[in-house]
């Protein structure tokens, strides 16, 4: 029964979602080993070996997967697959491109973003943008799984550390896709996607200019992280990486505070799990305050600078 | 060169579904049924590299129930050239539909296949890159900008933390994100015209492929409810609830 989780990493870091994958892997069974495929990616073997609960952190290092673009990434781990009943990744960017890619080779179907681990066959995945949860059974011999880390807290990092093996990296693939450059926004607040507390704007902001001077202080303030609806990112008041929703992130902060989102299931579903809701918004009828567990009904422009104050 | 495209006959959009009560699946009895949004931007995006001179044909196959026909006349009216219906009589899985789409894929020979990166019913985001994968061929999936070179393209990918640009070798697969385009509406005369557009109907057996679910899905239950919380008068109150009651700050 043994499982391998496909690590979410940037060869100097292992991503925090890599240890919440983590977590729902060993709820499917014991034996779990770390795959981290890239280049100079020592650093990310040895944050992985230190996960509690790892046996064996497998490094798979060469030109071709130094960005874990598809088509080598699924060759190599189609490759590893005899050894193991399950291959999981973190649904992120990187696990939602190369998986599908490797179950389709297995000839497997994938079951995606799971939220719950039922039993080692049987688990639990939102589907209609979370306004419904499938339970579902996987009856093949080999499952692969991506793992909606949302759900899951992320496994602690023991003192033991557990053995790293390096496994060949293999050409297949490589001469189909090449890497060109990443632009990546930079931001010296935490990541989105794993931030305690986010500070998230609407179209009521009404521009990029008021949306930078009136959610970003309190965001700095609170050490959060930015988020946007996907309505303010379509007006271009943020840019598409903030997108919080069924299309763009779905995370689960401490703390979420919606600042003039009128909550469109499609924004629910990408933070409906977060553990304290705070909504403020000017329209008391906004379907927001459903879910949230504190309601501010007044105008953002006045609240959120007082809030700023006060903190 | 021929474009490909895939496309899903869905719940709109717009619709709030409700799953039934004996959990049994969710409700699409009368419901507002629409072509996939992202497999929208998907046509656009082939009629545009015809437009521009970088295709010469497209070709648009749904694989569904016979009313999937809507959606492949919905295509034809944006400007896609003729149409391939699939007739399933059971819903299929992205596996069985990559299947179907690898053999359509070898009688066309299109040089570029785009599909929507996801379907917004079973959420899966899996038949694109299973598709890249049956065919050997390379994929930018999640696509925010195209374009086509000799015998390559550059592909923007939305991933997270930005954007990454990477050069695929074509064929090949291209999913669609939602910054990819603006779909544009069918005018009332290409709606009349692509009533004319042909359109060929097969079923699954046709091309031999198994259309039975891998999957077993036990129930379909309702998401867990979050109870509406109490409105504040105050920031002061919000803070201090925030600190004493919540723990959060």
């Amino acid at each position: 029964m043994a499982i391998l989780l496909f690590a979410d990493h940037d060869n100097g870091t292992l991503s925090e979602q890599t240890a919440k994958a983590l977590t729902a892997a060993l709820q499917i069974g014991p034996e779990v080993d770390i795959l981290i495929a890239g280049k100079g990616a020592a650093p990310a073997a040895e944050a992985a070996a230190q996960l509690t609960g790892v046996r064996s952190v497998l490094l798979a290092e060469s030109d071709a997967l130094e960005h874990r673009l598809a088509e080598a990434s699924a060759a190599l781990i189609v490759g590893l697959a005899a050894g193991y009943d399950t291959v999981l990744a973190p649904a992120t960017t990187t696990g939602k491109n190369v998986l599908p890619r490797v179950a389709a080779l297995l000839d497997v179907m994938q079951i995606s973003e799971i939220t719950e681990v039922v039993s080692a066959d049987t688990f639990k995945r939102p589907i209609y943008a979370g306004n419904a949860i499938e339970v579902v059974q996987s009856t093949e011999a080999k499952k692969v799984l991506t793992v909606r880390t949302a759900g899951f807290a992320a496994a602690a990092a023991g003192a033991a550390a557990a053995p790293i093996k390096a496994v060949e990296a293999g050409t297949e693939g490589a001469e189909l896709s090449s890497f060109l450059e990443n632009m990546l926004s930079s931001s010296d607040r935490p990541e989105l996607s794993s931030a305690k507390i986010i500070v998230s704007g609407g179209r009521a902001l009404g521009s990029e200019e008021k949306f930078r001077e009136v959610i970003n202080p309190v965001a700095d303030k609170l050490g959060a992280a930015v988020g946007a609806s996907r309505a303010a990112v379509d007006a271009g008041y943020a840019p598409n990486d903030f997108q919080v929703g069924q299309t763009g992130k779905v995370v689960a902060p401490d703390l979420y505070v919606a600042c003039g989102i009128s909550g469109a299931i499609q924004h629910l579903a990408g933070m409906k799990d977060s553990k304290i809701i705070v909504a403020i918004n000017t329209d008391e009828d906004a379907p927001i305050f459903q879910v949230a567990d504190y309601g501010l009904v007044g105008d953002l422009f006045d609240v959120l600078p007082e809030l700023e104050r006060q903190l | 060169m021929k474009v490909l495209v895939p496309v899903k006959r869905v719940v709109d959009y717009n619709v709030k579904i409700r799953v039934k009560a004996d959990g049994t699946g969710v409700d699409l009895a009368n419901v507002k049924m629409s072509m996939n949004p992202f497999d929208e931007i998907a046509v656009e995006e082939a009629i545009r590299l015809k437009e521009a001179g970088k295709a010469d044909e497209v070709i648009v196959v749904s694989i569904g129930p016979a009313q999937a026909q809507d959606v492949l006349r919905t295509a034809l009216a944006m400007g896609a050239d003729r149409a391939i219906l699939i007739t399933t009589e059971c819903p299929v899985e992205p596996l069985t539909v990559a299947k179907l789409l690898k053999a359509v894929a070898a009688q066309e020979e299109p040089g570029l296949v785009i599909l929507g990166k996801q379907a917004i019913d079973d959420d899966s985001n899996q038949t694109g890159q299973m598709l890249a994968a049956l065919l050997g061929w390379s994929q930018g999936t999640f696509a925010s900008a195209l374009e086509l070179g000799e015998g390559r393209a550059k592909v923007t990918r939305e991933v997270d933390g930005g954007l990454q640009a990477i050069e695929i070798a074509l064929p090949a697969i291209v999913t669609a994100d939602l910054r990819l385009n603006e779909p544009r509406y069918a005018s009332l005369p290409n709606i009349m015209k692509a009533k004319k557009k042909p359109l060929d109907q097969k079923s699954a057996e046709d091309f031999g492929v198994s259309t039975a679910p891998r999957l077993k899905v036990l129930r379909v239950e309702e998401p867990a409810a979050r109870a509406a919380g109490v409105k504040v008068g105050s920031v002061g109150e919000l803070l201090d609830k925030l600190k004493t009651e919540a723990g959060v700050i």
